[in-house]
């Protein structure tokens, strides 16, 4: 479904009711009853992080937000459970238009954190897919290692994502990805790569 | 009961490590204040010691036996409020054999067990029992045993500070000038009250001071926040958004910059914005949720919806405390030394709450868009600050080239105005607080403090 007004250039789906709901799809998803096994269904989820993962090291900006369904948010909490981003600071919460933003910022030439740019490599593993409420959406745990490049060295920034899915006309669509840091509480040198 | 006992003879001889005078002149600054580790180990006492520092708000330790772990200078502390309500600083080291007591970052407790041999402490500082206490000859009830703690705690609306200096002056008169700027500060949110809520924490490599000569600069702004300044008008009709006022001629605005002694400074830039309600919120760049809520707002309380959202958008002053504190935005932003040339930074989020009963219900909804305006600047504006600190630490180590210059604003006629109280007011771009800080951490440095710590008799 087309929003109704452009998620590029407004933001009128960041509601309460949205805050709700996202809360609720991100607690408690990653049980053993909810767990998919089904080889074919998480070797497509695979492949999608894994094509994600490809385009951020290539910095395929456009892409990459290409993978996004409309309406959706890329997520780093502060906090290891996640917390309630309506009452707590997050590292990042960015709806559709501020993911923009951020690739805007990086493109400017004057973002003189990423200047030069960070070379990055991204690791992906332990790929496992579970239900959601809906049909049409899966819950997607992942685990992440970034060797991240900068002159002074290379670091690794290291963690799991929960991605949810969502299926749209036939393509299944990043609706949220949720990057859990494993350091996320602590003080992070220069995080201005799109992690 | 408290007893003090001097720490004595501990102190580096700061004093006489340099001629200071020459370090730190009119104009300028030798490069060693930046990357001298001998420098550094003097301020640890000189500064962190001997001032009143930032440790922690009262909204982080809002109940008896709460706790959070921080640290002064590079001492580790435990910030709590006791069985009894009474706010303390304890020094997180065992007295057995010196081992950290607390390894949370916050928690609730009323008590310490030391994870190494198991003495335990109540969160008064007070050894409470040591096991086998039959292989001890001494009194364990002598104050020696008891966990050191910071002697003067003290707090203004809701900041708490600490220092180990029983000569420093009382805290009212330490921040003197700049409480009028942190009522302000405070008192634009209900009831006069912020509630501290997680924090966007970053960390650059280079030294603590650098983010403090930063903390007034208007200087910068267009040029290491140009990334930031095209990114947030880029949708805008009018390029207005953020510190766009910046642009142009700054100093023939209606902002300013005042020193107002003891280290502290502020920068005011709410002259630059509209004087109404919505005044604030026109000027805020575009945040998840911006529309929504504006409409949301606007329909269930009409013309009280431009209050609420000005409470969302990012008050334009920088008011910062010296040695290690800055409200800006709605932001809490602390400076933490880690060494010579490694710096945490801190930004705090502040939450509202409903003092009055006038939000209702648009609580949480008016925090949500508050939280994501605060997310804004750390995300894409800090992280060009910080790059650039890290520059300036790495051009540092050209030796021969020895001095920094802080003289914007210096020797101009009539441009830097000292007014009878001492305060010094200064067009936005002007160095003149660096220069004035800065002699006041000469001033500082010179000094020989004796610090003391306390514990519970
Ligand atoms: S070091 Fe704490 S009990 Fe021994
Ligand atoms: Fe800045």
């Amino acid at each position: 479904m087309q929003p109704a007004r452009d998620p590029s250039l407004t933001s009128y789906y960041v509601t309460d009711a949205f805050y709700r709901e996202l809360i609720a799809s991100f607690a408690d998803w990653q049980r053993d009853d909810r767990l998919i096994t089904d080889a074919a269904e998480r070797d497509r989820f695979r492949g999608l992080i894994e094509r994600e993962a490809r385009l951020l090291d290539q910095l395929d900006f456009d892409r990459w937000l290409a993978m996004y369904a409309p309406e959706c948010i890329y997520w780093v909490p502060g906090t290891p459970d996640g917390g309630d981003p309506r009452r707590e600071i997050a590292m990042s919460f960015d709806d559709r238009r501020r993911m923009e933003d951020r690739i805007y910022r990086l493109r400017t030439g004057y973002a003189w954190s990423q200047a030069p740019k960070s070379r990055t490599v991204r690791m992906i593993g332990n790929v496992e897919v579970f239900e959601e409420a809906s049909a049409n959406k899966r819950m997607v745990r992942s685990n992440f290692l970034i060797g991240e490049f900068r002159p002074d060295g290379v670091r690794f920034l290291s963690g799991w994502c929960g991605h949810r899915f969502v299926e749209r006309d036939g393509r299944w669509e990043i609706e949220v990805r949720q990057v859990n840091l494993i350091d996320c509480d602590q003080n992070l040198r220069n995080p201005s790569i799109v992690i | 009961m408290l007893e003090k006992i001097s720490t004595s003879s501990i102190r580096p001889a700061s004093a006489d490590l340099y001629d200071w005078d020459e370090l730190v002149q009119e104009d300028r600054v030798h490069r060693l204040i930046y990357t001298d580790p001998a420098i550094f180990e003097a301020e640890l006492t000189n500064i962190w010691g001997a001032v009143w520092v930032y440790l922690g708000h009262d909204s982080q330790i809002p109940n008896n036996n709460d706790y959070v772990t921080t640290r002064l200078g590079l001492r580790p502390i435990i910030l709590l409020r006791d069985s009894q309500g009474k706010i303390r600083a304890l020094f997180n080291r065992c007295t057995h054999r010196g081992t950290t007591l607390c390894r949370l970052e916050r928690g609730n407790a009323f008590q310490f067990v030391c994870p190494y041999h198991g003495w335990s402490f109540l969160n008064t500082g007070k050894l409470r029992a040591v096991p086998w206490p039959d292989g001890y000859a001494c009194d364990f009830k002598d104050a020696k045993f008891n966990v050191a703690q910071v002697p003067r705690v003290d707090s203004y609306r809701g900041f708490i500070f600490g220092t180990l200096n029983p000569d420093a002056p009382p805290l009212l008169d330490y921040l003197g000038g700049i409480t009028g700027p942190i009522d302000e500060w405070l008192d634009r949110n209900p009831g006069g009250k912020v509630v501290v809520c997680e924090a966007n924490r970053l960390k650059y490599k280079g030294n603590w001071k650098l983010a403090y000569d930063n903390s007034g600069d208007g200087y910068h702004v267009v040029f290491s926040h140009r990334s930031l300044l095209e990114m947030e008008n880029r949708l805008a009709d009018e390029a207005n958004k953020g510190m766009s006022y910046y642009k142009g001629s700054p100093d023939s605005k209606a902002m300013y910059m005042r020193y107002t002694g003891n280290g502290h400074h502020f920068k005011d830039k709410r002259p630059n914005i509209e004087k109404r309600a919505g005044g604030l919120w026109a000027v805020e760049g575009p945040a998840p949720g911006s529309e929504h809520y504006e409409a949301e707002f606007r329909r269930r309380f009409g013309a009280k919806a431009d209050d609420i959202l000005d409470l969302a958008g990012s008050e334009p002053v920088n008011i910062n405390v010296f040695p290690n504190l800055s409200l800006l935005g709605n932001h809490i932003q602390v400076f933490d030394p880690i060494s010579v040339d490694e710096t945490n930074v801190t930004w705090f989020g502040t939450r509202v709450v409903d003092a009055d009963g006038t939000l209702g219900d648009a609580l949480d909804e008016i925090n949500a868009l508050r939280m994501r305006t605060q997310e804004q600047f750390p995300n894409f504006g800090e992280v060009d600050d910080l790059a650039n600190f890290e520059e300036i630490q790495r051009g540092l180590a050209c030796l021969e080239d020895e001095w920094v210059y802080m003289h914007r604003g210096l020797g101009i006629p009539g441009r830097v105005k000292t007014d009878a109280k001492g305060e010094v007011t200064a067009p936005a771009t002007d160095e003149a607080f660096m220069r004035e800080y800065i002699h006041e951490w000469k001033r500082l440095m010179k000094a020989s403090p004796s610090l003391v710590v306390q514990r519970e008799v």
